[in-house]
């Protein structure tokens, strides 16, 4: 039981973090240029294949550099020849925009390196178990994933909160008219945001491809995930977002880790009864139910607190 | 448009009002009579389920534009309403077998639109409490919520093989059996025609006004004493009523109700569907419905990345037309009634032509590339021309296609402008344009 807490925490907190690499961007791309860019799981795709065919080609250390960068000049093209043109056309069209994106960049994928899982390994330098817990080998990659989000998170903060850039950008979130009266150039500036938040998307791909399943639906299934973050978190709240991703990245890792369900608990039910949905309910184990706890989470904070955890006002 | 009127005597308006009603009531009958004729023009089998497919869709496109172009809610989770009121529907139709119940086939729709309401009635509190993207996210989620949840709770949804039924087995009516699809056809007709009348009726109520005015300015509903987030509330039981109608015909049409109803890829064609016809007008969503399904049906045998063509044209739409295909349309409007359309027509024709040649390199680049990826190789056809996808001669086609139809596209588009501003001005001097 304790090794199953511990690895599970380990594993936890890592998803927890990889879901903070892309609810970061994700959430101060929103609250600055008021875009929900549903395109945002799919930068994180497109991460993890050209993370995957450039260390085809040129190994995987350039890759994990070159990969993100690659995905952040994608971010800005969309940002600039798509979005900036759309804006006029409301928010409605904006997310739309996104949509269509997703869906294109899904089928490209598709299209390029077929539908089925690609061969995307750990690279041969950390492929060794860091240490043994209770006779399970922790693989040293994903204290690498780890570390790697880590010092991301701690280069944003310190960019956001002690440099001029950040101030500037904090600024613009929530009076974009008055930074550019004082001579900012703000569409330079939602551009720039707008690629940083796809790199590192990106870079949360290419290190997470190779411990998770590098496939062209990844970005669907990881996509509603990271909106329920934002708006668990509280819309534009980047500590909420912090706090969500890992409660989230915790408690799905937990119940993917737990096997008991109700007919464990309380024994079965009275098999006269029949099939119903009770019987569903009451034989369903929390593994099964993984999947489905985010989504509950999110009905349960609009019932009880609907601006969110750490969220301040109302969109 | 309610200016003019205002000003124009009391006469005047009497006689729009009769002409605007014959012509009215003109356009509905002849959308009906097509609907009869169809099926006696085109009466194979492909035709007729392609007919009934598209009826479908028109009904969900419509039931998803109460939200998205009357109320200005963006769900992406209409499609739960639909696969709810599929799995409703079956249901129904086994239970009346089981028990003998006195109900024939063409109540069950209605059955479909109850359990599609039903939800609506339950989650829609919660989710129509914000609009706007919020209410996006939120729809997204529930969407998940329900299309994992019909997974896990097998004996209402039936799991992976879904739930099953025999629409011949019902009581019959009139002698109908419905077994032969011309029938079903009928049937799906039938439904259509009431629910795009009661749909076109719901935008003409006081409700129907003041949900949009609710999707243009809420703050201001709020001071004329309306509670947005009530009429939001009821506005979306509205949608998941017809939504819940449009998948109950779905599964009398298929006979069957499965996961796939109501997931993600259901939802998002209805937007599509929605979108690329346009939501500012009531006939959008029907040429919208009518074209996504027919290219969805069309393109499936011609190409295998079909999908990736659906989202170029989406995000086309989206970038360069908002108003979708019907807002193209009634653009052109002031100038029919001017007389000044046949001046911009010239400029048409010579934009078409660079255009065309633009698409056809898009088309060509990607199917080449498709193609080589899937190792299949099989020649392109296009407009019977042969193109090999690994030959230097077809990248190089396209990529002259591409660029050439890029740069001439773009000047000859420049000319449309200049000949639609100068249409436009006189249009507008003679007073069909405010």
């Amino acid at each position: 039981m304790l090794e199953l807490i511990v690895i599970s925490t380990l594993n936890g907190l890592l998803f927890g973090m990889l879901l903070f690499l892309l609810s970061s961007g994700l959430t101060v791309i929103f609250s600055m240029m008021g875009v929900l860019n549903f395109a945002h799981a799919s930068f994180y795709m497109l991460g993890a294949f050209f993370g995957y065919q450039l260390t085809k080609w040129i190994g995987f250390w350039p890759a994990l550099l070159l990969a993100p960068l690659l995905v952040g000049a994608i971010g800005m093209a969309v940002e600039r020849y798509g979005l900036r043109n759309t804006h006029k056309h409301g928010h409605v069209a904006e997310l739309l925009l996104t949509f269509g994106l997703a869906f294109a960049i899904e089928e490209i994928v598709a299209m390029m390196w077929g539908r089925s899982p690609v061969d995307y390994r750990v690279p041969a330098l950390l492929d060794f178990p860091a240490f043994t817990i209770f006779s399970t080998n922790y693989p040293a990659y994903k204290i690498f994933m780890l570390a790697v989000s880590i010092l991301i998170f701690i280069v944003l903060l310190t960019v956001l909160k002690r440099t001029r850039v950040g101030l500037i950008v904090q600024a613009a979130l929530t009076h974009p008219h008055m930074v550019g009266h004082l001579g900012h150039n703000v569409g330079r500036i939602f551009m720039l945001v707008f690629g940083v938040g796809s790199a590192l998307a990106g870079i949360a791909g290419v290190i997470a491809g190779p411990a998770l399943v590098t496939q062209s639906d990844m970005a669907a299934a990881l996509g509603p995930i990271l909106f329920v973050v934002i708006v668990f978190g509280g819309l534009g709240s980047l500590p909420g977002a912090f706090i969500a991703s890992l409660v989230i990245g915790l408690i799905q890792t937990f119940a993917v880790a737990l096997n008991g369900s109700l007919a464990s608990a309380f024994g079965p039910l009275d098999p006269s009864a029949g099939p119903s949905v009770l019987t569903d309910i009451w034989n369903v184990t929390i593994a099964q139910v993984a999947p489905i706890v985010p989504y509950l989470l999110l009905v349960i904070i609009l019932i009880v607190r609907p601006m969110g955890l750490m969220g301040t006002r109302e969109t | 448009m309610n200016a003019k009127m205002t000003s124009t005597p009391t006469s005047k308006i009497v006689d729009t009002t009769v002409g605007d009603g014959l012509r009215f009531y003109g356009i509905w009958l002849a959308g009906i009579a097509v609907l009869i004729v169809l099926p006696l023009i085109f009466s194979s089998g492909g035709s007729l389920t392609s007919f009934s497919l598209i009826g479908i869709a028109i009904v969900f496109a419509l039931s998803y534009n109460i939200l998205l172009g009357q109320t200005g809610l963006l769900s992406f989770g209409h499609a739960v309403h639909y696969g709810l009121g599929g799995f409703a529907a079956c249901h129904m139709m086994n239970a009346v077998v089981s028990h003998g119940w006195p109900i024939p086939l063409p109540f069950i729709p209605l059955f479909g639109g109850l359990g599609g309401l039903a939800f609506a009635l339950v989650i829609g509190w919660v989710m129509t409490k914000r609009a706007g993207t919020v209410f996006s996210m939120i729809s997204l989620g529930i969407a998940e919520l329900v299309a994992s949840s019909s997974l896990i709770l097998r004996s209402v949804f039936g799991g992976e093989s879904g739930i099953s039924t025999d629409r011949t087995s019902l009581p019959k009516i009139l002698g109908l059996s419905f077994g032969p699809q011309l029938q079903v056809y009928y049937l799906i007709a039938f439904w259509l025609v009431i629910s795009a009348i009661a749909m076109y009726a719901l935008t003409r109520t006081p409700l129907g006004r003041i949900s949009n005015a609710v999707r243009d300015n809420p703050e201001r509903v709020q001071f004329i004493g309306y509670d947005p987030h009530v009429v939001r509330y009821i506005a979306f039981c509205f949608a998941g009523f017809f939504a819940g109608v449009a998948g109950g015909l779905a599964a009398i049409n298929f006979e069957i109700a499965n996961a796939a109803y109501l997931g993600a890829i259901q939802s998002g064609l209805v937007l599509f569907s929605t979108f690329i016809g346009g939501v500012a007008f009531f006939f959008g969503p029907i040429l919208g419905a009518i074209l996504v399904t027919y290219l969805q049906l069309g393109l499936t045998s011609v190409t295998g990345v079909w999908q990736l063509y659906f989202g170029i044209i989406f995000i086309g739409i989206v970038m360069l037309s908002p108003g979708g295909i019907a807002g193209l349309i009634m653009m052109h409007r002031p100038l029919v009634r001017a007389g000044t359309l046949p001046t911009v027509i010239p400029s048409y024709l010579l934009a078409a032509v660079p255009t065309l040649a633009l698409a056809c390199g898009v088309i060509l680049t990607i199917e080449s590339i498709a193609r080589t990826h899937s190792g299949q190789g099989s020649p392109i056809n296009l407009f019977g021309v042969a193109f090999s996808p690994a030959s230097p001669v077809t990248w190089a086609s396209a990529a002259i296609l591409v660029a050439g139809g890029f740069f001439v596209a773009r000047l000859s588009w420049r000319r449309v402008g200049e000949a639609w501003d100068r249409a436009t001005t006189i249009a507008r001097d003679r007073g069909y344009l405010a």
